[in-house]
């Protein structure tokens, strides 16, 4: 259990006053565990190590935890220094502030770990000295960046996360998003990007000139126009894929207004929209020149692969993330184009049927050459012309190397992230896997608990003892919780397998038991007595049978064969607990299923006065026949055990 | 109460939100002194000191938000859900309404549940079922309070819990503690007819020995 939880326990058992007015069942009394809270302070000590300083030191900066009266929180009479449970290395550092002025940040720490720290003593990040400030902050923006990753990748990416409830549209969007939760939305994946590359390759495939099998005419067409049936067909089966699917998504969006502006969905209006502009066009000549032009959208269709590819999206990704330096290089390439065209032009202006006809005319030579591609079509004459030619190219290196390296990192960075993240949320898996197992440890603990009969009142201490495994005062006081909370509800927590065969026997079950009612006294001993929920046999009970307290020291296995024997008679005792129950107890809780089969002991009851009924608070009927209720139940067992005993 | 910014931004207010955001990420609060808390309160000061520090461990800005709240609260009772409840709980412990209980808050709630009289802690009951302070509990209040403990039990139970045990649960409340039968319960019907009632006058000793 973490120790946090230990704090907040006295605060959640404060909390349970809440339910007192509510109770029907007068609630369990409190474990005698006297709380022995670490009183013993040592002294001055961070976690041991000593530091020593001036008053004056601390008083420096009132605002904080040290130089204000919140240290005599933490202030211990005995030895008369002050005690703090924090990192003893951290807290040079803290301390060093007060001493210096400057807040340093340690090299070799996790950020996260200094921050806490610096939380606790009431310092300010801000605070952080020059010297150390830079590294500082690059490390926790760092920090911030993948933990906000997590949580994207958390929100977006969970299967198993979706609630029970969804609508079509939420499921239809998850599935579109993240086609690896259910096989139609993978299927529905590799359909689209099937149509994709049909229609792109058909889009490359109508222009190569093909030749006709009977060779009419001495000039090659295109294929596009020697099939223009069947590349027509093909277009508009795609069409109507891409169409579909775009609708589909535009109802599926939970936001359509950013849905419409989102860059994919551009793209996708962007690919499908000449064709049906090409439909509404008439074919008339002056038109359809600007129509071949729209055809070249239909390119477009090959950015929908990014949907596919994770690759391609964060190239994209860096490029948006790289703008401003792609933005210089842009302008200092520009700036350097013109400084050369310009000197070239005039450089060779001198000489006739030169190619240099004008400055716009050079900067086709300037381009070729900065980027060292050099096609040689336009070539300097003059001698100046060439010394100016070998100055373009060798800085036409430099101006574009320079800003590359900086967009290369900003996309190993990104990349990289995101295989951390892959990683990352393989480990997520891992760890709400943990989470999920303490937490049913919590359960199973007070469940496991229950079972041994360990409910009982600290009067039976010694006995108690015998079967009831140790438990530390934390778990005590938990489980005394918990056993308020079900007295208060009047139901108990059972564990998924109880739940499930409860829940089937409510509807079989039930219907057969009103007339069984009578055979189902158990043992004849007392009167048949109903009371609010159905208790659990009493330890007390349970350790006159001894197979009975063999079982509940028994190990699980013991516990399950005898479940299992159970299963055989459990149709009669079920019936027997659904006999009718109620007399003039009028009780409110829901019993009307499940009534307490009682089973009287002879021996005088344990104090806890469990058959009161909330109306008439007279603590148990000590009546000669005690009565005991068992219950079917997570300890379902012991009603057989007891059984088989008295048997 | 004394909330200090220790590092404020506020002489440059340009409304920008980073700086205000900075504003709320640096807030720290610091509790009264430890014999104002002491005469305020029903602790003595070594039990101050004990609860402080657990506090101030946990939260170390001082103050605990809801959301912090809920998983506190939650973390003691696995297997239902508890967050309802823990709202209405929050509720109770910030009297002050400003959405964070500080150390006083959380000291004031359990000076009264744990050594106040049962005459103050079935006032705070009152209060905590009263969702909207205005003095009366309605059937719907009520409702909801029992639905927010009904969820708590979470699904596994025994018996199999039922869509309508809350309400019955209601009904069975109203009946006890609604003299007038005019569909609220006031404070003093409240008060009367708990102390009436053996078994909750009994289990208010219950958690005396918590610190």
């Amino acid at each position: 259990m973490a120790a946090g939880l230990a704090t907040w326990l006295p605060f959640a058992r404060a909390a349970a006053v809440g339910w007192l007015p509510l109770a029907q069942q007068p609630l369990p009394p409190a474990p005698g565990v006297k709380t022995s809270r670490g009183d013993e302070v040592l002294v001055v000590n961070v976690s041991g190590r000593r530091f020593e300083t001036w008053k004056n030191t601390l008083d420096r900066y009132p605002d904080t935890l040290l130089g204000s009266s919140e240290k005599e929180f933490f202030y211990d009479a005995d030895s008369g220094e002050y005690f703090f449970d924090r990192d003893p290395d951290m807290f040079r550092h803290v301390l060093n502030f007060y001493r210096t002025g400057r807040l340093h940040c340690p090299r070799q720490e996790c950020i996260q770990a200094f921050d806490e720290e610096l939380a606790f003593y009431g310092l300010v990040p801000e605070l952080v000295g020059d010297c150390c400030l830079e590294e500082y902050r690059d490390r926790k923006k760092e920090n911030a960046e993948r933990l906000a990753e997590d949580e994207e990748a958390e929100q977006a990416g969970d299967g198993p996360a979706l609630p029970a409830g969804s609508s079509l549209r939420q499921r239809l969007w998850r599935a579109f998003e993240n086609p690896h939760t259910s096989t139609a939305a993978l299927v529905f994946y590799y359909v689209t990007g099937f149509f994709i590359a049909v229609s792109v390759i058909a889009n490359v495939v109508e222009t190569i000139p093909c030749r006709g099998a009977a060779r009419r005419s001495s000039r090659e067409q295109p294929c596009g126009e020697r099939f223009p049936q069947a590349f027509f067909c093909m277009d508009t089966a795609c069409v109507l894929i891409f169409t579909g699917e775009y609708l589909l998504r535009l109802f599926a969006a939970p936001s359509r207004c950013r849905f419409l502006r989102s860059v994919m969905s551009l793209i996708d209006v962007v690919a499908i929209l000449p064709y049906y502009i090409g439909l509404l066009v008439p074919k008339n000549d002056d038109v359809s020149g600007a129509f071949v032009t729209l055809r070249v959208f239909r390119v477009f269709r090959i950015f929908k692969f990014s949907r596919h590819s994770q690759g391609l999206r964060i190239l994209g990704y860096t490029l948006k993330s790289c703008a401003s330096e792609l933005g210089f290089l842009l302008f200092s390439l520009t700036m350097a184009i013109i400084i050369f065209a310009t000197v070239m032009f005039y450089a060779e202006k001198g000489t006739n049927k030169t190619n240099f006809t004008s400055i716009p005319a050079a900067f086709w030579y300037t381009i070729v050459t900065m980027t060292t591609l050099g096609y040689g079509d336009m070539v300097p004459s003059t001698i100046a012309g060439k010394i100016f030619g070998s100055i373009c190219s060798l800085s036409g290196v430099l101006v574009i190397a320079l800003p590359v390296p900086v967009i290369v990192s900003n996309f190993s960075r990104i990349y990289h992230q995101n295989q951390r993240a892959d990683k990352r949320r393989a480990q997520q898996k891992v760890r709400l896997a943990r989470i999920r197992l303490a937490k049913s440890g919590t359960t199973n603990a007070f469940l496991q608990y229950k079972q041994n009969g360990g409910l009982e009142d600290s009067s039976s201490g010694e006995e108690q003892a015998l079967c009831v495994r140790t438990r530390s005062a934390f778990e005590q006081q938990h489980h005394h919780l918990l056993h308020c909370l079900e007295k208060t509800t009047c139901h108990e927590f059972t564990d998924e397998l109880t739940f499930s065969q409860a829940l089937g026997a409510v509807s079989p079950g039930g219907r057969t038991s009103r007339s069984t009612s009578v055979s189902s006294q158990p043992m004849g001993h007392g009167s048949l007595l109903s009371s609010c929920c159905p208790r659990r046999a009493k330890r007390r009970a349970i350790r006159l049978a001894n197979s009975a307290a063999s079982v509940s020291r028994g190990s699980m296995q013991e516990l399950d064969m005898l479940a299992g024997l159970r299963r055989s008679p459990a149709p009669q005792s079920r019936s027997s607990l659904n006999a009718k129950p109620h007399d003039s107890l009028d009780l409110n809780c829901d019993s009307r299923d499940f009534v307490a089969a009682i089973i009287s002991i002879p021996t005088p009851p344990a104090n806890t006065p469990d058959e009161s009924q909330p109306s008439s608070p007279g603590g148990g009927s000590r009546a000669g026949s005690t009565l005991r209720n068992s219950s079917l139940g997570t300890p379902c067992l012991f009603p057989e055990t007891v059984k088989i005993s008295s048997l | 109460m004394n909330f200090r910014i220790v590092f404020s931004n506020s002489g440059k207010n340009n409304g920008d939100s980073v700086e205000d955001e900075l504003e709320m990420a640096t807030v720290r609060h610091r509790p009264e002194a430890l014999e104002l808390l002491e005469a305020q309160s029903k602790f003595t000061k070594k039990e101050l000191q004990i609860l402080y520090r657990g506090f101030k461990n946990e939260c170390p800005s001082g103050v605990v938000n809801e959301e912090t709240f809920k998983e506190i609260y939650s973390q003691f009772f696995p297997q239902g859900d508890s967050t309802t409840y823990a709202h209405f709980l929050f509720n109770a412990f910030d009297t002050d309404h400003n959405g964070a209980v500080s150390f006083e808050d959380f000291i004031k709630g359990l000076s009264i549940l744990l050594r106040g009289t049962v005459q103050e802690k079935l006032n705070w009951a009152f209060n905590l079922y009263d969702i909207n302070k205005d003095g009366y509990i309605t059937k719907e209040e009520m409702l909801d309070i029992m639905k927010a403990i009904y969820d708590m039990m979470g699904k596994c139970t025994y018996p199999v819990l039922k869509e309508d045990a809350p309400r019955q649960h209601v009904e069975t409340f109203f009946q006890k503690m609604d003299k007038n039968k005019d569909g609220v319960v006031t404070i003093d019907e409240f008060i009367e007819s708990c102390q009436k009632d053996e078994n909750i006058m009994r289990s208010m000793q219950l958690f005396e020995n918590v610190i």
